[in-house]
């Protein structure tokens, strides 16, 4: 079919060609700084007060060398570091010396996952509908107060939003907890009690996502629905009579949806970054959290992990959005 | 002549628009009076610009701000009575249009909705006038339909981007008449097709005419189809109607000196004198001259051109024109 | 100028322009602040705010009012080089795309692509993480500018697309105009309101980006910004130890520049775009 020609084969193409890409960055950046890796995290050793002979910091050396992949010359380290890739090892962390970077990503992706999923669906949907309403009865007086809603929440950065969520209901209010996935010491078992306890601890950073998704997604589609009602094919439909239900579900939102599935798939790093951002705040168990005990503790092939599996995750992710849509938009299927 | 199936009177029209604080008023029907009757095609004529369209949308009320019914009334006749079409409500309206009125547009090209298939926008049309049918009961109302006309039986199940312009057009035409409405409103039908394709939508118009014996009302500015297609023909000009009649007597004898310059322009067989169009350009219907609109380009103008409107002048039983030069002072206003 | 007066219907424009002149009037103050931003334990420390000390004080002995001053100031100075820099790079790269096309534009929009769709989030803090040390105003503005460039360069890319199309460039060419005078003297009116309001998107982007990086820890912290203070202020616990006036001063300030900013874009690209211009028209 021409399609899978035309349209499959070039995305897929891309797709493979931004993964390389971004992991060969990963793989770059560091060595382009003049800092040596082996010497910071001995630094940083000797700077938490712990002593090192200089005999044990000839091993040091060398394992360290090793754990960050720096033997042999760069073309021989960066082969090293796909053929690492592929097995999914990333190395040892730091921070959780000598934990496996692979075992604490497999640990905190699971958190993240679940809030994005679902927090994304949730804005995005209530957002579309909503907004799609607004912009169908612009004129009415609940669709503007909407949108001056939307016109304060939508430029928060995710930080000072979460953080003010968090000031507001967690320490003045008291009603949520400031911290944490779950109550401390708890177990994870798949009982009410349980579950009730983590929605308790994912409530404020899934409220904090969704409000600030639904407002982008509500202003975006509002919006794009004004324009659709001035279509050529709306106004014909109401020339004909058509029931008013009828034409704003078939007509003006099965039309509007198109533009708003690739809106999502361009935003899909934004929000994700987002989530991170969130996650710290509220110290939620997550990639946020553990992106920033990274940071903290300077333990570079944790980052690096975090790094290549994020750009995977996010590519792979828009990927299937863009092979969902020609399922939407008769266009692209019978060009 | 036959029963009146759509009447205005006075009507006007306008756009009025708010410039950055300074009122700006578009006087795009301005004081039209018509009588269209049963079984007859009427053709409306005029330059690009001259308020045609907003008309049709008067008649279809179809009107959205910015556009005001400032004056003037439309009238059906759905049910043997005269009906004033703004006075009624909103869902009566909604089931007249399609049932007793139907209109295709201008630029037909983009009119069905592109993610459904031209089957599915004929079962919306039949589902939301007609209750009671399930989706199969639909689709083979819209086939049997399509055979009649003469369209291949293939464009229903495609989309509308699979199609040429010009059987995009022919389908709007076709659902036009589903419902076989007492009036067919067709706005610019032949604009933007090759002629080919021009020819078998004027054939279609005809044989839709001819099996429902109805009313169609077609606005071109293309003088060779109105000759192919009317029966009676209006000129408009900048809002205004300025001639009316049978379509031999306007193409073989205009009175008005705007109608002469139409169709002296168009070009005629064994005739190789080079054609002249009307000199100058239409006037902004926001800044109107005074008196007859056609005054700073008629060759014929006298003072009182400038100064005050002709009424409409009968010429005889069905052709009627405002001029000074024909008369004006009695009979309607134009 | 007429302009202004029309834009100043909007009360969008209105509030955003009247809190931006307010901002950059505090951020002006800084000039005459007499304290150095830069030393702690120049006045006592974690007073209430009272008439002596607008804002307080904080835990490391600074006044909370000028360090705010400055904060605002260098925020600013930041999202400005960070904008202007980016607006530059994303003009280059659409108008070479746009112009040029075939693959030059493939390559070039691949890249832009790129940029879009990887977190770009995670490798500035990749980058900052590395040169931590060296992350001073101007450097930091480059770093975001550098990384912030790819949504603009499609947008201008499109206008160039459409612009080449008409008329008046091939009138243009055939009188002998070059490339280069072209684009300059006769797309670059067109252009000019689009990146406008982009500018002021992307400054947005840039001081919650700052924020946030400083936040984490990646910036200088020595110089005083919107992020750092708070960053400041979070580590010495000012919220249990209620300190309000340290923690809320860079909250509310930068609250007040994101919504701005956001409603000041709005208001512009709103104007500017002929659709939205005739829907506010004529609805009485």
């Amino acid at each position: 079919m021409a399609f899978i020609k035309r349209y499959l084969i070039p995305r897929l193409i891309q797709y493979f060609l931004v993964i390389f890409l971004g992991i060969t960055a990963v793989f770059i950046i560091p060595r382009l700084t003049p800092t040596d890796p082996v010497r910071r995290t001995i630094q940083e050793l000797r700077s938490r007060g712990s002593y090192l002979d200089p005999g044990s910091i000839e091993a040091m050396v060398e394992d360290l060398e090793e754990m960050y992949g720096l033997e042999g010359s760069s073309f021989d380290q960066y082969i090293a570091f796909w053929k690492r890739l592929f097995r999914g090892n990333f190395g040892v962390s730091f921070f959780q010396f000598p934990t496996p970077v692979m075992d604490l990503i497999a640990n905190s992706l699971p958190w993240t996952l679940g809030l994005l999923l679902v927090t994304t669906f949730i804005s995005w949907t209530i957002g579309n509908i909503v907004g799609a309403l607004a912009g169908y009865f612009s004129r009415s007086r609940w669709a503007k107060v909407l949108d001056t809603i939307a016109m304060f929440v939508r430029p928060m950065p995710y930080y000072i939003f979460s953080f003010s969520l968090l000031l507001l209901f967690a320490y003045a209010l008291g009603l949520f907890p400031v911290a944490g996935g779950t109550s401390i010491g708890r177990q994870i078992v798949f009982n009410l009690d349980t579950m009730l306890d983590i929605g308790r601890h994912a409530f404020l950073p899934a409220l904090s996502l969704v409000l600030l998704g639904a407002a982008a997604n509500f202003q975006t589609m509002k919006l794009i629905i004004q324009n659709v009602n001035s279509e050529d094919f709306v106004q014909y439909a109401k020339f004909g009579g058509v029931k008013e239900g009828r034409i704003v579900w078939r007509y003006v939102i099965r039309n509007g949806i198109l533009p708003q599935m690739t809106n999502l798939a361009l935003s899909l790093g934004q929000i994700f970054s987002g989530a991170l951002i969130t996650e710290i705040v509220f110290s939620y168990p997550g990639l946020g959290t553990l992106l920033y005990n990274a940071i903290v503790t300077g333990d570079y092939n944790l980052i690096m992990g975090i790094v290549s599996m994020s750009i995977i995750a996010i590519t792979t992710a828009i990927l299937v959005i863009d092979l969902i849509y020609p399922l939407f938009d008769p266009r692209i299927r019978y060009t | 002549m036959n029963e009146t199936i759509l009447r205005t009177e006075d009507l006007k029209a306008f756009y009025v628009l708010d410039v950055h604080g300074t009122e700006k008023v578009v006087k795009a029907v301005n004081d039209v009076n018509l009588d269209i009757r049963e079984n007859e095609v009427y053709g409306i004529a005029g330059e690009s610009g001259c308020g045609k369209t907003t008309l049709l949308k008067t008649l279809y009320a179809a009107m959205e701000p910015p556009l005001r019914l400032i004056d003037g009334k439309v009238y059906y006749r759905p049910y043997g009575e005269e009906v004033d079409v703004y006075s009624i409500g909103q869902e009566e309206k909604r089931r007249l249009r399609w049932e007793y009125i139907s209109y295709v547009p201008q630029g037909s090209m983009s009119v069905l909705n592109p993610v459904i298939k031209v089957k599915e926008t004929y079962r919306d049309f039949i589902v939301s006038h007609v209750g009671g049918k399930t989706k199969d009961e639909a689709f083979d109302i819209a086939r049997s339909q399509i055979a009649e006309l003469g369209l291949p039986s293939q464009v229903l199940d495609a989309y509308p981007h699979q199609l040429s312009g010009g059987m995009r057009q022919r389908v709007t035409i076709a659902l036009s008449s589903l419902l076989e409405p007492r009036i067919i409103i067709c706005d610019e039908p032949t604009t933007a097709l090759d002629v080919v394709v021009q020819r078998g939508v004027v054939q279609l118009l005809r044989d839709i005419q001819e099996y429902l014996e109805n009313t169609i009302v077609v606005v071109t500015h293309d003088m060779g189809v109105q000759a192919n297609i009317a029966d009676r023909v209006g000129i408009m000009y900048a809002g205004k109607f300025v001639e009316e009649g049978p379509v031999d007597d306007i193409f073989n004898r205009p009175r008005h000196p705007y109608t002469q310059y139409l169709i002296n322009s168009l070009p005629k067989f064994g005739d190789k004198t080079p054609r002249e169009s009307v000199p100058g350009s239409p006037p902004s219907l926001m800044d109107l001259p005074g008196g007859c609109p056609f005054n700073p380009r008629c060759p014929h103008a006298m003072d009182v051109c400038t100064e005050q409107m002709p009424s409409f002048t009968r010429l005889d039983a069905r052709h009627k024109v405002a001029c000074w030069l024909v008369g004006g002072e009695d009979g309607k206003t134009a | 100028m007429k302009t202004l007066r029309d834009l100043f219907r909007d009360y969008r424009f209105a509030f955003s322009f009247s809190v931006l002149c307010l901002l950059l009037v505090f951020a002006v103050i800084s000039l005459f602040s007499p304290y150095d931003p830069t030393f702690w334990g120049s006045v006592p420390r974690d007073l209430k705010p009272s008439w002596e000390h607008l804002l307080g004080t904080n835990s490391k002995g600074q006044d909370v009012f000028w360090q705010a001053t400055f904060a605002v100031r260098n925020s600013l100075i930041i999202s400005v080089i960070a904008g202007s820099v980016s607006r530059v790079i994303a003009i280059l790269v659409g108008m070479i795309a746009g112009y040029t096309g075939k693959t030059t534009d493939r390559v070039l929009m691949f890249i832009s692509d790129s940029l879009l769709v990887i977190p770009l989030f995670l490798i500035i803090v990749m980058v900052a993480m590395l040169i931590r040390q060296q992350l001073t105003l101007p450097t930091l503005g480059l770093l975001l500018a550098f990384f912030g460039w790819a949504w603009d360069a499609r947008v201008i890319r499109s206008l160039i697309l459409s612009l080449r199309e008409r008329q008046f460039t091939n009138t243009a060419i055939l009188s002998g105009t070059g490339t280069l005078s072209l684009v300059m003297k006769e797309y670059m009116p067109f252009a000019m309101p689009l990146i406008f309001s982009t500018l002021i998107n992307n400054m947005s982007w840039a001081i919650g980006l700052e924020m946030t990086l400083a936040i984490l820890g990646l910036v200088n912290i020595d110089i005083p910004t919107l992020g750092t203070m708070l960053n400041w202020a979070l580590s010495y616990q000012s919220i249990l130890l209620g300190h309000w006036w340290w923690i809320l001063t860079p909250v509310t300030l930068s609250v007040f520049l994101f919504v701005a900013l956001y409603w000041l874009s709005v208001s512009i690209s709103e104007y500017l775009d002929p659709r939205t211009r005739t829907q506010r028209v004529g609805v009485q």
